[in-house]
């Protein structure tokens, strides 16, 4: 992060001292403005405390997403299991707090940084001894903020396996993930592990590859250990829709998903910096962008445009803009969001034509895109931070930056595949992963959940 | 006294209802149904994959009339429900041997 200058610190200070009730400051406001030696005591205290609040603020609106992770996944899901799916959701982000405050926090952010430490942490369990902050923050800001990272990139998994996973299977799978796999990919990178130490450090400013590439690459591991829905190809092979029980449900998530990046994207500055305006504008041209561009080539491809798909390629822009969203233009963000747009239908289609059957698109919303958004900083990246970030190659930079986005998508994309097929393939052997046959056909509420998501008094869809 | 069953598209339900108000008619019983007749459904896309609707919805309408009325009111459905286009549906009559009604116990062309 940038250093919080004295100037814009001056103007803001002198606008709201009469609103601040610090003695030091009630003086200063009722006779001459504040001296300077005044100043450097005050600003850096302020700092903190909007460090702090800021972050924290993030931290409710990325909480804020799981309410749009679960419109989005009932909605395009059917009635029958709309219980199912939200119970989903909730429990998976319930025992991501738990487990990310027990184990997951400090696997991606204790101990050193050397040896073994590039590639897994262990220090400051429960958030106790040893535990890691960044900058300003407390150790709790931090840990929260990224307690409801480590929720989300597990709730990506979800929609993917909607409609046919056993409960007790999916809560073993939010277990690990949220303690150990995604906790371990954290510290690679943001835990100051081996991808943050290449000479060209890897890029991922809030997690294109980190939470969404992983939520993908695992959200491909379970829709491969699981199996397409049945009814989801017809007799003769091809594949066979089936639309979901609300679209106004599912836009209505997108818009809260888009809501929350804000948070997410702007809140990964982990300060109150005016970067942060920058950041939010990059997030939003490439969240419209890639909307816009999911309706062109729907409305191309069948002459109707597609309103769920349409509401894929919003959050597609979003998920290809989450690593570069400090680090390319504006003009960056319009072409990383267009792009976003073009490659999550063609994805869809394709992952639709190898029978992974993914009822919401997370893996080519959140995988496929955020490995595209992850590279394409090194194209599009217009800053330039010695150990952090350098230009890319379409601003002159050269392609360092653009190998050390690849070797990070790869390596995590490989990391996560393995650890989740072996994960899944465990689960499968003991808990069991697939609900059956009956039970498909007639609806996962009743039988995973005692009762119909909307009510007994309503027949079953 | 007949009985009128007659499927017709949803949105012209208003339509309909208004011209059989208009032609006298007193009562009628609409349910919302699911079926198919000779274009057997039709297809729809979805995020880029298609899949049959094989049921389309309907509205079914019931109106017990006098015999004297039956085909005149047939004749005001089949003017205010159609479209000219695939799916207008269909009416049909029924012969109907008794009617009561419950409040009041009236049988017949009273009970209408």
């Amino acid at each position: 992060m940038k250093p919080f200058t004295i100037k814009s610190g001056v103007t803001a200070l002198s606008g709201t001292l009469g609103a601040l009730a610090m003695p030091g400051l009630v003086r200063a406001a009722e006779d001459a403005p504040p001296s300077l030696e005044e100043l450097q005591t005050l600003v850096p205290g302020l700092q903190v405390t909007l460090d702090n609040v800021f972050v924290l603020v993030a931290t409710v609106l990325v909480v804020f997403m799981h309410a749009g992770f679960v419109l989005v996944e009932a909605g395009l899901t059917r009635a029958k299991n709309a219980g199912n799916i939200v119970m989903k959701n909730l429990i998976n982000f319930s025992i991501g707090a738990v487990v990310f405050f027990a184990v997951g926090f400090a696997i991606a952010f204790g101990g050193g940084f050397d040896g073994l430490g590039a590639y897994i942490g262990g220090g400051g369990w429960f958030i106790g001894d040893g535990a890691f902050a960044y900058g300003n923050l407390t150790p709790f800001t931090f840990f929260i903020f990224q307690a409801a990272f480590a929720a989300t990139a597990a709730t990506i998994v979800s929609g993917a396996m909607a409609e046919r996973t056993k409960f007790g299977g999916y809560v073993a799978y939010a277990l690990i993930m949220t303690a150990v796999i995604y906790p371990i990919v954290v510290r690679w990178q943001w835990g100051g592990g081996w991808l943050y130490q290449l000479s060209t450090p890897f890029h991922d400013f809030a997690g294109s590859t980190i939470v969404h590439l992983t939520g993908g690459v695992a959200a491909f591991a379970a829709a491969k250990a699981l199996g397409p829905r049945i009814g989801r190809y017809g007799t003769d092979g091809k594949p066979r829709a089936i639309p979901g029980h609300s679209i106004p449900f599912a836009i209505v998530g997108c818009f809260i998903l888009l809501v929350g990046w804000f948070g997410f994207n702007a809140g990964s500055q982990l300060g109150a910096d005016p970067v942060i305006g920058r950041i939010a504008t990059t997030t939003l041209i490439a969240a419209g962008a890639g909307a816009v561009m999911a309706a062109l080539v729907t409305r191309l491809q069948s002459g109707k445009t597609d309103v769920a798909m349409t509401g894929n390629g919003l959050l597609a822009g979003l998920v290809g803009i989450t690593a570069g969203c400090y680090a390319v233009s504006t003009i960056g963000a319009l072409i990383i969001g267009l792009v976003s747009g073009l490659i999550v239908v063609f994805a869809v289609s394709f992952f639709d034509k190898i029978r992974v059957d993914d009822p919401v698109g997370a893996i080519s919303v959140h995988g496929v895109c955020g490995a595209f958004g992850t590279i394409a900083v090194g194209l599009f990246s217009n800053e330039e931070s010695e150990g952090f970030i350098a230009k890319g190659l379409f601003y002159g930079g050269g392609t360092d930056q653009l190998v050390s986005q690849i070797i990070g998508v790869v390596s995590v994309a490989a990391f996560v595949f393995v650890a989740s097929t072996i994960m899944f393939a465990v689960i499968k052997a003991t808990i069991g992963l697939r609900v059956s046959e009956q039970e498909e056909r007639e609806g996962l509420d009743v039988h995973e959940h005692g009762s119909p998501g909307y009510g007994s008094d309503r027949a079953m869809a | 006294m007949k009985l009128i069953t007659a499927i017709i598209k949803p949105f012209k339900l208003d339509e309909v209802k208004d011209a059989l108000k208009a032609a006298n008619v007193t009562g009628i019983t609409v349910t919302e149904v699911r079926g198919f007749g000779r274009q057997g459904g039709h297809v729809e896309t979805y995020r880029g994959a298609e899949y049959k609707v094989d049921f389309i919805p309907k509205v079914r309408l019931e109106l017990v009339v006098d015999d004297a009325v039956a085909d005149q009111v047939v004749e005001v459905i089949v003017k205010s429900a159609g479209t000219g286009k695939i799916g207008d549906g269909k009416v049909w009559i029924t012969e109907v041997s008794r009617v009561v009604r419950i409040r009041t116990g009236e049988e017949g062309r009273d009970a209408i």
